[in-house]
């Protein structure tokens, strides 16, 4: 091992993580998994009915996934974006059942990885994690008050696949209401071999201000390829969830295609927060979308950072008189990465109103693409859109586009566009450098700089990470 | 004792590919204990010689040398310049959001600290407050985004304070006094006259002779068409008061 500044740190971690870890497992809601049970490589309706019964799933699910594996076959592969031709969707695995064991040892995972984990000084249970370890161990603590607060306050929070077993009716009633199988060709492949991801149910006027995380999920999948998230906020009530992990997530699974539905009812608010740094072997194409009702309230704050691939485009349908829909993201992608992200927001009631905030950084050829859509229907009168975009090019190989679609068909609305995309500005630089600062700190803070506005918005363990990773991926950026 | 020396610069601007000269040989020494002042009128180079001295890269260098301690320096960079003891208040210091002055500060005090000297939050915070209370600028400054939406005395002051955290040993003023009023002129006077003694030299380029009753020089020079024309005492600040720039260098 490498002696890294926090090598005495990550000692010290993995000590208290071992002991947590007995804790925490005997502690924690255990999810009764069968032994590894995979479907192959390849998909056929077979399948997709071998994966229903694995799970003792209703026949209704069963229904919805055989249904969605025949608009699956329908569907080609969307007309717009990044290439996808990489991508070889024979030779998948479409469902393995995990363990509640780690599935894979610290031995398997790449040493290119190892590498980035040292060099981040990643404590040790934190590694231990994105090795497939299943627990956070460190979260004991919060995941105590969190249970206690969810307990009370009659929270649902379970993995997708418990919440099935334990509330049916709750999960059919809102089932692919936002995002239908027929949506698109991901959203269809999702739906009919979904696995995995969180099952959120807060009730009329329950206010959490202690963001949720997923990773509190003890014993749930974590990276699952076709993760299925339901959040359901009730009238009045306010929720902050949280998932993903800023490290380099670790993944053998080339293709990650979740399906995420957000039902944010009259006068709610609901945040959903989420970092993903994939592994450049990944293509990450997610289907992410929220209602609000009248006066209802929310909002997306998304971070991109790796795999090979990514498009996603979470949306807010402003269903109700005055609703606020809210997209806050920060993509940074360097060499063989694509990044084709941005956000939706559909104004279908009067007096709504949107911000999408879109910031990006390519560097060593990487690029970042904007692709927002903001729609007034005849229905949105009085209401309101700002977007902006802001980019940063590191250097002369990376690209950028900004692909704004706007469609207005109510007289009464307004609409505020505005995109920038810059070097990093000379004047700063030379400034920083001036006061002493190398070229290579100077640019860091400029970078740091230009996240802080993302940064700030995320809970305070994240943006550390977050900014730890950032300034990793930039040196070397300067030459 | 450190020492400054301009040898016969020339230096070049180029816009739109046409390579302009602005400084044709400009010599002028700075010892430490010194302070100097350069006037002159609009457009002579008085900047191009500030900026030149502290590595700009808009700026080139076609002939001539400047050397500290002896040693040219002409081919270190601009942070590497800085380290060695140079520091430029700039006449516009660019605005940079997301990075506190705070932070900013401390970045470059501990750029000139090695690795196990490096200033922590907790002792920098009390000497930056005794700073700010010196220049009557309010302790919240410090927590706002570098020169973001600061008024035009509010930058001039936060460059001082910057010189004064930094403690350079050659400090160069480009129209510290341009939008100032008299109370903010006097209290950024005070500052730089805080930093005189006998390891600091200032070069302190302005318009008007109103600085250099503040700050009174050692050494006036006038300069004109990229040329230092003349050279005296603060009386020849003075002394341009009542008769302009006019009848000076003329050939």
């Amino acid at each position: 091992m490498l002696n890294t500044k926090n090598t005495k740190n990550n000692e010290q971690v993995a000590a208290n993580a071992k002991q947590l870890a007995a804790a925490t497992n005997d502690a924690a809601p255990r999810v009764d998994y069968a032994p590894i049970y995979s479907t192959g490589r390849g998909l056929n309706a077979d399948i997709v009915r071998a994966i229903s019964k694995a799970k003792h799933e209703p026949e209704w699910m069963l229904q919805e996934r055989l249904s969605a594996y025949a608009e699956y076959q329908r569907q080609s592969l969307p007309h717009f974006g990044p290439d996808l031709s990489g991508l070889d969707l024979d030779s998948m695995r479409y469902y393995q059942k995990p363990t509640d064991h780690p599935v894979r040892s610290w031995a398997d995972v790449p040493a290119s990885l190892k590498t980035t984990f040292e060099q981040m000084g990643v404590p040790a249970a934190e590694r231990a994690y994105l090795a497939g370890a299943s627990a956070q161990f460190e979260s004991e603590v919060v995941y105590s008050h969190i249970k206690t607060a969810v307990e009370k306050y009659g929270i649902i929070f379970c993995g997708m696949d418990e919440a099935l077993q334990k509330y049916p009716e709750l999960v059919h009633q809102y089932w692919g209401k936002l995002v239908p199988a027929s949506d698109n060709k991901f959203a269809a492949l999702n739906t009919a071999v979904w696995s995995g991801g969180t099952f959120l149910y807060v009730p009329a006027g329950v206010q959490l201000d202690t963001p949720l995380q997923a990773f509190f999920r003890i014993n749930a999948e974590n990276t699952g390829q076709f993760e299925r998230t339901m959040i359901i906020v009730e009238p009045g009530a306010h929720i902050n969830y949280v998932e993903g992990c800023t490290a380099p997530t670790y993944s053998t699974a080339s293709l990650h295609a979740a399906v995420v539905e957000v039902f944010v009812k009259e006068n709610a608010y609901a945040r959903y927060t989420t970092i993903q740094n994939w592994s450049n072997n990944v293509y990450s194409l997610e289907t992410k979308r929220a209602q609000a009702l009248a006066g209802a309230t929310m909002e997306w704050v998304d971070g991109n950072l790796g795999s090979k691939t990514t498009m996603k485009y979470p949306s807010v349908y402003l269903d109700g008189e005055g609703a606020h829909g809210t997209m806050l993201s920060i993509a940074v992608a360097g060499h063989g990465i694509t990044l084709d992200s941005g956000a939706r927001m559909i104004h279908n009631a009067p007096n709504t109103t949107s911000s999408i905030v879109s910031k990006s950084i390519a560097k060593d050829g990487g690029a970042t693409d904007y692709r927002g859509t903001v729609r007034f229907t005849d229905k949105s009168h009085g209401s309101f859109a700002h977007v902006e975009c802001d980019t940063i090019l590191m250097d002369e190989a990376s690209r950028s586009n900004t692909i704004p679609i706007n469609e207005i068909n109510c007289n009464d609305v307004a609409m505020e566009h505005e995109a920038k995309v810059s070097k990093l500005s000379e004047a700063q630089l030379y400034y920083l450098m001036s006061r002493g600062l190398s070229e290579a700190k100077a640019t860091e803070m400029l970078i740091m700089g230009f996240v802080e506005p993302f940064a700030k918005e995320l809970p305070m363990e994240y943006a550390v990470e977050l900014n730890r990773l950032i300034k990793m991926e930039m040196t070397g950026a300067v030459g | 004792m450190s020492k400054l020396e301009i040898i016969d610069l020339h230096v070049a601007v180029t816009a739109d590919g046409v390579q302009q000269e602005i400084l044709s040989g400009v010599n002028l020494t700075i010892n430490s204990g010194e302070v100097h002042a350069i006037m002159g009128p609009n457009g002579t180079g008085k900047s191009t010689l500030s900026e030149t001295i502290m590595g700009n890269p808009n700026y080139q260098v076609t002939g001539g040398d400047i050397r500290l301690n002896g040693r040219s320096i002409l081919n270190m960079q601009v942070d590497e310049r800085a380290r060695a003891g140079l520091f430029l208040a700039m006449q516009y210091p660019p605005a940079i959001a997301g990075i506190t002055n705070a932070e900013f500060i401390r970045a470059a005090v501990n750029s000139r600290r090695s690795a196990d000297q490096q200033v922590g939050v907790m002792n920098f915070l009390p000497e930056l407050d005794k700073r700010l209370h010196q220049l009557e600028m309010p302790e919240d400054m410090a927590e706002r985004y570098l020169n973001a939406g600061f008024s035009g005395g509010e930058k001039k002051k936060n460059e001082i304070l910057q010189m004064l955290m930094i403690q350079p040993a050659f400090s160069i003023l480009d129209e510290i006094d341009s939008g100032l009023d008299i109370d903010a002129l006097r209290i950024v006077a005070a500052g730089v006259n805080s930093m005189r003694g006998p390891k600091h030299a200032s070069l302190i380029i302005t318009h008007y002779q109103r600085l250099l009753n503040y700050i009174v020089p050692d050494v006036v020079h006038v300069m004109k068409g990229g040329v230092i024309v003349e050279s005296g005492g603060p009386e020849l600040a003075k002394e341009l008061e009542q008769t302009g720039y006019e009848h000076l260098g003329a050939e």
